[in-house]
């Protein structure tokens, strides 16, 4: 009995379900802190990302917005609904950014709503979202 | 006469047709990850065995010597009288010939040596030697490829040569073929050795897995990449 | 102070005013204070935190990274060619972590 519990816990996911987990509200909350209280309006930011994922734990990623010089937009970042924390990365574009573009790669931990927002040079903020489907989590494996 | 090595031939090579690399079963956002070199994590560990190697190997090693090297392993040893993985042979060198203490299982040195060596020898064919003197492992290594263990009583046949292509969970079943290895894998978020695969799997049908550098983990990878004959190298690969 | 293994991948020419793509790899664990060890442990929070791009210090792009960015950050940017320059990028994060990569540029 006991061997097979050790030979079950050698196998078992060395993952656990956070005690918390972001949700519609808190994402809404990290947006406002993001977005200073702004209206947040449909369109002109791009958001590239799959909508089928096999893997949870690193998810391709590119948010652009194309059409617009990088010198119009000031700060790119995106959120998630329901990983453990809402918050995912803040993008600062500088003077010599070339181009209104980043690519990175983020964890899903199940599926949800991604969100990627634009802060324009003019404050006005922008929005796109997009539902991913995560056949797998972001759960590592024991071992 | 002169017809069936043409024959031969075709047999051999609709039998290769049939056979796919883990790339052909992700999907094209994982392929991306690793058809980019640029954007493939992996390159962090084989710039660092890189680094290794120019510091310590290539002292009796040029770089371009170690183009051809990878394909041809795991080889025999005639000092242990037993075949010897890549990772093992390393680990030699570094006590025989370096003077130094070994690299532990899995460091990330040890796996940056290897990913470094083994990508030499990206797109060349998998080309087992033609060793007599390894028959009896590579025989070892098939017996334990169709051997169910563990309380799910499955074999790696079962599953990789029967159910290959079908779905576990979310994922497609490959045909285990290490031409990969080192490789990044997205479930460890790091680089890892088929060694570290393969006792995962047992793991996973609850068996007591091998241990690392274990008899009949070399076993098991000679077979493997013999049944791989042929097909290109890609270390370092990425795969889910 | 902890070093970073890192890459970062540039063109090593451009034209004035040309726009190139920069990608940086960094290998870090990204621990995201959520998982356990095999013995259940609650495995702390170290994750990279900042990363600052800039073009003879003048500053091209910069990420502000949470736990949501996958193990081993790879990130990709625009730059603008202004000159020939050095365009360096640096990486900070928990537990001090600090690191920094720069090359040349030169513009044709």
């Amino acid at each position: 009995m006991i061997a097979r519990r050790q030979l079950l816990a050698a196998g078992a996911v060395a993952c656990v379900w956070p005690p918390a987990r972001a949700t519609p509200d808190s994402m809404q909350a990290a947006i406002d802190a993001f977005t200073g209280g702004s209206v947040v309006r449909e369109g002109r930011v791009k958001l590239d990302i799959s909508p089928l994922v096999e893997n949870g734990n690193t998810v391709p990623v590119t948010v652009s917005v194309p059409g617009f010089e990088a010198a119009a937009v000031r700060r790119l970042a995106l959120f998630t609904e329901r990983n453990p924390q809402p918050e995912v990365a803040v993008f600062t574009l500088g003077p010599l950014a070339g181009r209104a573009q980043v690519a990175t790669r983020m964890r899903l931990a199940t599926s949800q709503t991604v969100v990627a927002l634009a802060q324009m040079a003019d404050s006005s903020v922008w929005q796109q979202r997009v539902e991913v489907v995560v056949t797998l989590a972001a759960c590592v494996e024991g071992g | 006469m002169k017809l069936w090595p043409a024959l031969l031939l075709c047999a051999a090579l609709a039998a290769q047709a049939q056979r796919l690399s883990g790339h052909a079963f992700m999907s094209p956002a994982t392929q991306a990850l690793q058809n980019d070199d640029t954007q493939n994590p992996a390159f962090l560990w084989v710039r660092d065995g890189q680094q290794r190697f120019d510091a310590a190997c290539a002292r009796c090693h040029s770089r371009g010597s170690q183009r051809g090297v990878a394909p041809r392993y795991p080889a025999w040893d005639a000092v242990l009288g037993k075949p010897v993985t890549l990772s093992a042979r390393i680990n030699l060198c570094q006590v025989r010939h370096v003077k130094a203490t070994p690299f532990a299982p899995e460091s990330d040195a040890l796996l940056g040596l290897e990913a470094f060596i083994a990508h030499q020898s990206r797109g060349m064919p998998v080309q087992a030697p033609a060793d007599a003197r390894l028959a009896p492992f590579v025989q070892q290594g098939q017996r334990l490829f169709n051997q169910r263990i563990g309380q799910l009583d499955l074999s790696c046949a079962q599953c990789h040569e029967q159910l290959a292509g079908r779905r576990l969970g979310g994922s497609t079943i490959p045909q285990a073929h290490p031409t990969g290895y080192p490789l990044y894998r997205l479930e460890w978020q790091a680089v890892g050795s088929l060694q570290r695969r393969l006792r995962q799997c047992m793991g996973g049908v609850r068996a007591e897995p091998y241990a690392f550098g274990s008899d009949e983990l070399t076993a098991l990878e000679l077979y493997l990449m013999q049944r791989a004959a042929g097909m290109p190298l890609e270390t370092p690969a990425v795969r889910p | 102070m902890a070093t970073l293994r890192t890459i970062l991948t540039a063109p090593a020419s451009a034209r004035v005013g040309e726009v190139v793509e920069i990608r940086t790899l960094a290998q870090h664990p990204m621990e995201t204070g959520y998982r356990r060890s095999s013995e259940g442990e609650l495995l702390p929070r170290d994750l990279l935190r900042r990363v600052e791009c800039r073009f003879d210090g003048e500053l091209v792009f910069a990420a502000d990274l949470h736990a949501a960015i996958s193990a081993n950050p790879y990130l990709a940017f625009q730059l603008k060619l202004p000159r020939s320059g050095t365009l360096s990028v640096s990486w900070a994060g928990d537990r001090g972590v600090a690191h920094s990569e720069s090359v040349q540029i030169s513009a044709t």
